[in-house]
Formats: structure tokens, C-alpha cells, sequence
């Protein structure tokens, strides 16, 4: 395996940049910045204790260089890894191998954006591919949506179960005052909205805002010692399929599969242990396809896994309590948010929508066209 | 091996378009490949040979793109009968009809000044 050990460090520090829409000339790398400061405020580290730096975003080509020129940190050890927005829990496994190896004592993994104000395609420029392009997917939302209707065909998942995925996003949202969505949302709403890319309508993308955040990543001796409890990374798995949705070999079947059962494998625990879940759900048929392929549910099951209210609040598991990328916050690389709210759970700080003794949380990454996948587990004092 | 200072994997299957021909590769081994490649991926090693798809698949998953003041264009994911998958679009019937297990057959769209000619597919009832 990896040789990475099961609660050999922590995530002692976490924040959230500014939310939403930032003023004009924001940089990602103003944003990156902003969340580093906080999440050292957050567990009481100064910037000088820093001496490792992850970073990635659409927005330059090297945000490491970027974010350690803004605040003058020469590291030990870096890593500007990009596979999408599941390239910052790659961050964090990274991190764990420098910090267990001696390479670096204290990590920051960074992340920012200004997707809202610059647009989205002056954010994210679409690759050209010649086998693709030509025909005009709508492309990250068309993929998913591909991967939608072959879920659908296969195992009989409707739109109405895709829509419960995007209304349960909506009411933990409503718990959540950082969350950029404020007003409530039916099943009728989501299923009347503006078409997309079929079967998906804007209800079932998620949202498109600026935004950042940071999380601070020490070893488990160092972390006992500061602010906050730790959060001990119980598990780490690091999944690539494709790169282009025409050559994702089957479209309801997801490297979270491989992902999911290492992480699983290294803390020694299974999906029934696992008080909350942090899915990145840039459409709704991602949760349903991460339940499956993460073993919370049958391969297929999905669709009926998330109706009836089950994944929102008071439902049988707690998936993206922050109200997710479909309502909270969704800057582009979503992946750092979705750890984020995973380690506060632990801690317990998410008030209103608190998880009940929340021990073990999960935060899965996705990035590209359902391209990468990287789960990780994190547990309390308790969990180890 | 192909020279890439002659001719690049896609100018050949472009080529091909000119044609009227769906192009696709084999491996050593016998097992399609698309896209196109200069080497050969995986364990499969050795030379790729070129060969002209007989242009019949099956819808293997579909969308309909929705933009502003126009009706809905299709893009699918197509398997050929010869083993290989691509993207295209399915063209003479409504967007939304297209549906997953049709059968299709390619036929060129004729591009323009700046799109060479591309494979598209359309309904094959019976086929």
C-alpha cells in the first residue's frame, strides 16, 4: 500500500475565504491568502511555522509559485498537483507521505477562485479536443449529464430522484448562513427549471461563485498541542480514470470505486461507521453515483438511496450538510469546501446543521468529467 | 511508427473524413482504438493499424445542449459494432428522441472553411 499510517496527522486548522462574489480585481491568489491567514488563526500557527505549500487552481498555471510569493513562504515541500477538484485531498495524502517522511513539519493545502466575477469561461477555458469539440457537449455539465442518462437507462433512476439530490442540498443550505442560496427549493422547482443539458436543468449544476478556502495539516504529536481538537486523517485514496468522457470506459461505474475502498482499507473502518458524508456534488447524479461506488448503497441503488428526503436534514445519513456544491458554495474546484465542512463536522461547530456525535467524516473529490476521485476519512480523538 | 513531423494520428483520421470514411486503429492484438494514437496504450505494444469502421453502432448514452433561441442539438456517446466508442451526434430526428440502444449509421457532415468534415450519425431502423 501507500505506507501512509492511519492517524499519523491531522487537520488542526480550517477557513473559508470570502464567499460568493468578491470585488473587482479579487485575485485567486488574494483569496488563497485570505484562507491561509484564517485557518493559522483557526489553530493558533503562525506563517513561519509553515513550511509546506499545496496549491492548485484553474486560474494560473502555478499557484504555489503565486500563493508563496504573495506571503513569502519558501517551503520544504510543495506540490501544485492538478486533476480537477478533487486535487486537494490528493494534496492532503501528499502532505501526510512529506509530513510522516520528515520532508515538512506544517502543511497548507490553498485554493481560490473569482469564477463569478471574471466568468467562467475566462476562469476555466475549455480545452480543445478534436474528437470532442466539434461536437459542442456543454462541457463539464454534458458529460454528467451522459453519465445521467446511462444511470437512468441502467437501474431505472428518474429525474424526480436527481431533483431529491438538489432539494436535500437546498434545505441544509437554508442551515448554513455562508451558503449562497437562501430561499427554499421544491422538487417541482428543480424539475421546471431551465433545461441544460438533458436531464439535467440549472437545478441539477451546481453553482457558479468566486471563493477559496484553507486547511492546515500537521503531524498528530504537533497537532495535540494547538487550538482546536484535531482531526485525524483516518484514510486517504487516490483514484484516476480518464481524462475525456468519451473514454470513460462504463458511465455509471466511477474510479470512487477504487478511491473509496482504499481510504476504507486504511482506517479500518466501513461506510456503517461513518457518521456524515461529503460528497462533491457538482450535479446531482454525482451523490448518487459516489453512494454507490462508496459502498453506501448497492451499485444501481442510488436514485432510490436519496429519495425521500434521506439525505437531507433529519434523513438516514447526513450527505453535505453545508449545502453543498449544488447550494452552498461552488467556486470551480469544489474539494477544499467539501473537507472543510467534513473536519467542522468533527469538531462540531456547524450549529444548526450539526451532525449528532459526529466521530467519522468522509469528504470525496471529483474533478474532470468524473475523471478523478480521492476520498478521504477523518475521525475524532474517539475514532482512533 | 508514425513520423509526427510528417503527419499527426488525427490528420490521418481527418483524411479519412475527407473520404467519407469513419477511420478507427487496431491494436497487435486485435482490439479496436479510438481516438487515434501514435503508440499503442496499455500492454498491447506493437504496430496500430489502420482500418474503416462499416459505420453502424448503437446509442450507448445521449444528451440534448439547450441554448438560448435555438432548439436543443443531441451529443452522444456512440459504440460502433467494430468495439469502439465515440462521441458524436445524432442527427434527423428531434434531439430528445435519441435514445439510448438506437441503432445509428455515420454518415460526413461536410464541416466548413475551418471544421474539416466529421462523422455524425443518423436513426438505422432494422440495422
Amino acid at each position: 500500500m501507500s505506507g501512509r499510517k492511519r492517524g499519523s496527522v491531522a487537520v488542526v486548522g480550517a477557513a473559508e475565504s470570502d464567499l460568493g462574489q468578491v470585488a473587482a480585481d479579487v485575485s485567486p491568489t488574494d483569496l488563497m491568502a485570505q484562507a491561509t491567514r484564517r485557518a493559522l488563526d483557526d489553530c493558533g500557527l503562525k506563517l513561519s511555522d509553515v513550511d509546506g505549500v499545496l496549491a492548485a487552481h484553474t486560474q494560473s498555471r502555478m499557484a504555489v509559485l503565486q500563493l508563496c510569493e504573495y506571503l513569502r513562504i519558501k517551503p520544504k515541500y510543495f506540490d501544485s498537483t492538478q486533476i480537477g477538484g478533487s486535487s486537494f485531498m490528493s494534496h492532503l495524502a501528499h502532505a501526510m507521505t512529506a509530513i510522516e517522511q520528515g520532508v515538512c513539519g506544517v502543511a497548507v493545502i490553498a485554493y481560490g477562485s473569482t469564477q463569478r466575477t471574471v466568468s467562467r469561461a475566462a476562469a476555466s477555458p475549455r480545452e480543445f479536443n478534436p474528437y470532442e469539440s466539434v461536437y459542442r457537449p456543454f462541457l463539464p455539465a454534458s458529460a454528467y449529464a451522459l453519465a445521467a442518462s446511462r444511470h437512468m437507462h441502467q437501474y431505472g433512476t428518474t429525474r424526480e430522484q436527481l431533483a431529491e439530490v438538489a432539494v436535500a442540498a437546498r434545505k441544509w443550505a437554508l442551515m448554513n448562513p455562508a451558503a449562497w442560496e437562501k430561499e427554499p427549493l421544491t422538487i417541482e422547482q428543480a424539475l421546471n427549471a431551465r433545461m441544460v443539458s438533458h436531464p439535467f436543468t440549472v437545478r441539477d449544476c451546481c453553482l457558479v461563485t468566486d471563493g477559496g478556502g484553507a486547511i492546515i495539516v500537521t503531524s498528530a504529536a504537533r497537532a495535540k498541542s494547538l487550538k482546536k481538537k484535531p482531526v485525524y486523517v483516518l484514510g486517504v485514496g487516490e483514484a484516476i480514470g480518464h481524462a475525456t468522457i468519451s473514454n470513460m470506459p462504463d458511465l455509471t461505474l466511477t474510479a470512487a470505486a477504487e478511491s473509496g475502498p482504499k481510504a476504507f482499507g486504511m482506517a479500518g473502518i466501513r461506510p456503517a461507521d461513518v457518521d456524515m458524508v461529503s460528497l462533491y456534488d457538482a450535479f446531482t447524479i454525482n451523490p448518487i453515483l459516489f453512494l454507490e461506488d462508496l459502498g453506501f448503497c448497492p451499485k444501481g441503488e442510488g436514485g432510490r438511496f436519496v429519495s425521500n428526503g434521506a439525505i437531507a436534514p433529519g434523513g438516514r445519513l447526513a450527505v453535505n450538510t453545508s449545502g453543498g456544491g449544488l447550494s452552498y458554495c461552488h467556486p470551480g474546484m469544489y474539494g477544499l469546501l467539501v473537507m472543510i465542512e467534513a473536519v467542522r463536522q468533527v469538531r462540531g461547530e456547524c450549529g444548526a446543521r450539526q451532525v449528532k456525535d459526529c466521530e467519522i467524516s468522509l469528504a470525496h473529490g471529483n474533478g474532470g468529467v468524473l475523471s478523478s476521485q480521492c476520498t478521504v476519512l477523518f475521525g475524532s480523538e474517539a475514532a482512533l | 511508427m508514425q513520423d509526427l513531423k510528417r503527419q499527426s494520428p488525427f490528420g490521418i483520421y481527418a483524411e479519412h473524413c475527407r473520404k467519407g470514411e469513419l477511420a478507427y486503429q487496431v491494436t497487435e492484438d486485435g482490439k479496436p482504438l479510438f481516438f487515434p494514437r501514435v503508440v499503442a496504450p496499455g500492454t498491447a505494444g506493437g504496430k496500430l493499424e489502420w482500418r474503416i469502421s462499416k459505420g453502424l453502432g448503437t446509442v450507448y448514452a445521449t444528451t440534448a445542449v439547450y441554448t438560448k433561441d435555438k432548439p436543443p442539438y443531441n451529443v452522444a456517446l456512440i459504440d460502433l459494432d467494430e468495439g469502439f466508442r465515440m462521441m458524436s451526434r445524432v442527427e434527423d430526428v428531434d434531439a430528445l428522441r435519441v435514445k439510448i440502444g438506437m441503432r445509428v449509421k455515420v454518415r460526413m457532415h461536410p464541416g466548413d472553411d475551418k471544421q474539416p468534415p466529421y462523422p455524425v450519425f443518423s436513426p438505422a431502423e432494422g440495422k
